[in-house]
């Protein structure tokens, strides 16, 4: 009996003052991140559409109610839009960029220096920026950009950039492209550097050709990194606000539910819209996050960490 | 088995299409690298130019007279704004970094039931989108008082810093042979003083990586100070947003890029320098390396 309880005591010993040492964290992040999750979805929940109004329960009529809001089904579809161009953009060019750098170029620490740099700047900076260089005004007054494109004579390429009503998003989507590419290159090649050198001979001299060697061995084996790819830009998209701001300021044409909530916080001062709007933003993150932080803490645990 | 019969053969053929092939591949990268860096020259140029240069048909050219002006009346604009950010971001960081530290060190090395789960909880807090605790953290800064000048923005960086950093510590030490740490325990040490004297001197390359990462996004950061903070302690980002709007804060837009670069030279001096370990954090951030 008491040997039992002796050893329970050295157990709860051992992890005691760990747990301890945490905790501070841990009351933090149940407070501020779940506490406050609860908190918006409460308010998402009310009818509390005035700052000074108490609040009533009112189930999800503020999430049913969204849908058939004009500007709603606008910043989705644009959302939807910007996550397919800049998703695919920057895994498109960090693949290129990463395949290319992999066997090693002459330069290449400055290459990837060059690749990265966007990174280390705000969205708020480049956007400034971006917005200079997508001027949309007409060919005669071009700037940025376009005037670029007028005078190598490619008039072709003049374009509305993000005040076009069909692509405005696609434009937009452009500067994120740019800031994010060289993370995902970064990304690919620490993948490709992983794939032992010995794996690719093996299957050079089971007589496969490089093709082969490429997509039967170098793609299986890079899904880890595509997925987390997929998730950091997927999951960057659904929250852009900054870079939007910056480039267009609060335009209904590349409008995005992080602007929407903005407005409703700030200009129409309805908490329980814009709480709903959060909500929604969040039960997006965590449809495409969740299953990737069990996935990856899974992984981890088999490998025997 | 087919190699040594074949290798002969197909060497010298590689050779001259090999020599062709990484040629090729050097000028898309030398290209796409131009491309990327275009916004840059953009920025540089045009912060060294006269209003007078800083029309359309000139944009791309270099300046002809060079000046300062833009920087010095940008610098008079954003200085405050600079300012604030550096009292943000120096201790939003520092006490991140240091809960990053402990967290770290109990996940890899001391951990207790169910620490695995906490982890998770904590890592989800690092991907949330803000906007969904920002109303009600909003309304609590308010009920008790708090909102007004960094500290609601320091609380916010500090907080919501803790998951990346606990990742990045967590995994330094997991490369700690728990050996290290046994013996320790053996020899009677407790958590903390073997914390003290078997972790925290071999911690520096993972202090630098929190560190960078956390001085980078804080000081980046938009969200979080339009939110939280009024105008006497608007970080340098809502300031550059606002001299470029169209209110009446606007400037010309000579000035707007020599403010952009301004605003952004720390965190790119802090990538240029230590871009080692800028690297490590990113790949961090993406939980696999």
């Amino acid at each position: 009996m008491s040997t039992k309880k002796e050893v329970a005591v050295r157990r709860v010993r051992t992890w005691l003052p760990g747990l301890l040492l945490v905790s501070p964290s841990i009351v933090l992040i149940a407070v501020f991140v779940y506490g406050m999750i609860g908190w918006n979805f409460q308010l998402a929940m009310s009818d509390k559409h005035k700052p000074i109004h108490d609040g009533e329960f009112v189930g999800f009529a503020n999430f049913v109610a969204l849908w058939s809001e004009a500007r709603w089904l606008n910043a989705v579809g644009n959302a939807v839009i910007f996550t397919a161009v800049f998703v695919g953009g920057a895994l498109v060019m960090g693949w290129l960029l990463g395949l290319l750098l992999d066997k090693g170029v002459r330069g290449e620490a400055a290459l990837r220096t060059i690749y990265l740099a966007p990174m280390a700047i705000s969205f708020i900076a480049t956007g400034l920026v971006w917005r200079w260089l997508m001027n949309p005004a007409p060919i005669e007054r071009a700037t940025g950009l376009n005037a670029l494109f007028a005078n190598l004579g490619l008039d072709f390429l003049v374009n509305d950039w993000w005040t076009s009503p069909d692509f405005g998003m696609v434009a937009m989507a452009l500067p994120a492209v740019w800031q994010l590419s060289g993370y995902i290159m970064a990304l690919f090649l620490a993948g490709f550097r992983g794939i032992s050198d010995d794996l690719r001979e093996a299957a050079r001299v089971d007589g496969c050709s490089e093709w082969q060697v490429y997509t039967k061995v170098v793609i299986p084996q890079l899904r880890p990194v595509v997925l987390s790819a997929v998730i950091i830009l997927g999951h960057m998209s659904l929250k852009v606000f900054d870079l939007i701001i910056a480039v267009a300021g609060k335009q209904i044409i590349t409008d995005v539910p992080a602007i929407f909530m903005f407005d409703m916080v700030f200009e129409v001062r309805d908490p329980a819209k814009g709480a709903t709007i959060a909500a929604y933003m969040l039960m997006a993150v965590a449809a495409v996050v969740i299953p990737y932080l069990i996935w990856t803490i899974r992984k981890e645990r088999s490998e025997g960490r | 088995m087919a190699a040594t019969t074949t290798s002969p053969v197909p060497a010298p053929r590689t050779a001259a299409p090999g020599r062709y092939a990484s040629a090729a591949k050097f000028t898309v990268l030398l290209v796409i690298a131009v491309v990327f860096l275009m916004p840059m020259y953009m920025l540089l140029v045009t912060s060294f130019k006269p209003f007078s240069e800083a029309t359309a048909d000139q944009a791309w050219l270099l300046p002809r007279t060079w000046t300062l002006d833009n920087w010095v009346s940008v610098w008079d604009r954003l200085s405050p704004a600079l300012w604030n950010s550096v009292r943000l971001v120096v201790p939003s960081s520092i006490i991140a970094a240091v809960l990053g530290s402990l967290n770290g060190y109990v996940l890899a090395k001391w951990r207790f039931p169910y620490a695995d789960l906490v982890f998770t909880l904590f890592l989800f807090g690092m991907f949330i989108p803000y906007q969904a605790v920002m109303i009600p953290l909003q309304q609590m800064l308010v009920s008790a008082d708090l909102m007004g000048g960094l500290f609601p923005l320091v609380l916010a960086h500090i907080v919501y810093g803790i998951p990346i950093c606990t990742l990045i510590f967590r995994n330094f030490y997991a490369a700690i042979p728990d050996g290290i740490v046994e013996a320790s325990r053996v020899d009677g040490a407790g958590i903390l003083r073997t914390y003290v004297s078997i972790i925290l001197p071999v911690s520096a390359p993972a202090f630098a990586v929190t560190l960078i990462w956390q001085i980078t996004s804080a000081w980046n950061d938009f969200l979080f100070a339009v939110f939280l903070t009024g105008p006497d302690s608007w970080p340098v980002t809502v300031q550059l947003n606002n001299i470029a709007g169209s209110g009446s804060a606007a400037v010309p837009y000579n000035e707007q890029m020599a403010g952009a670069l301004l605003a952004s030279l720390p965190t790119l001096v802090i990538y240029l320098v230590l871009g080692r370990y800028f690297m490590r954090g990113l790949m961090a951030g993406a939980l696999k390396g």
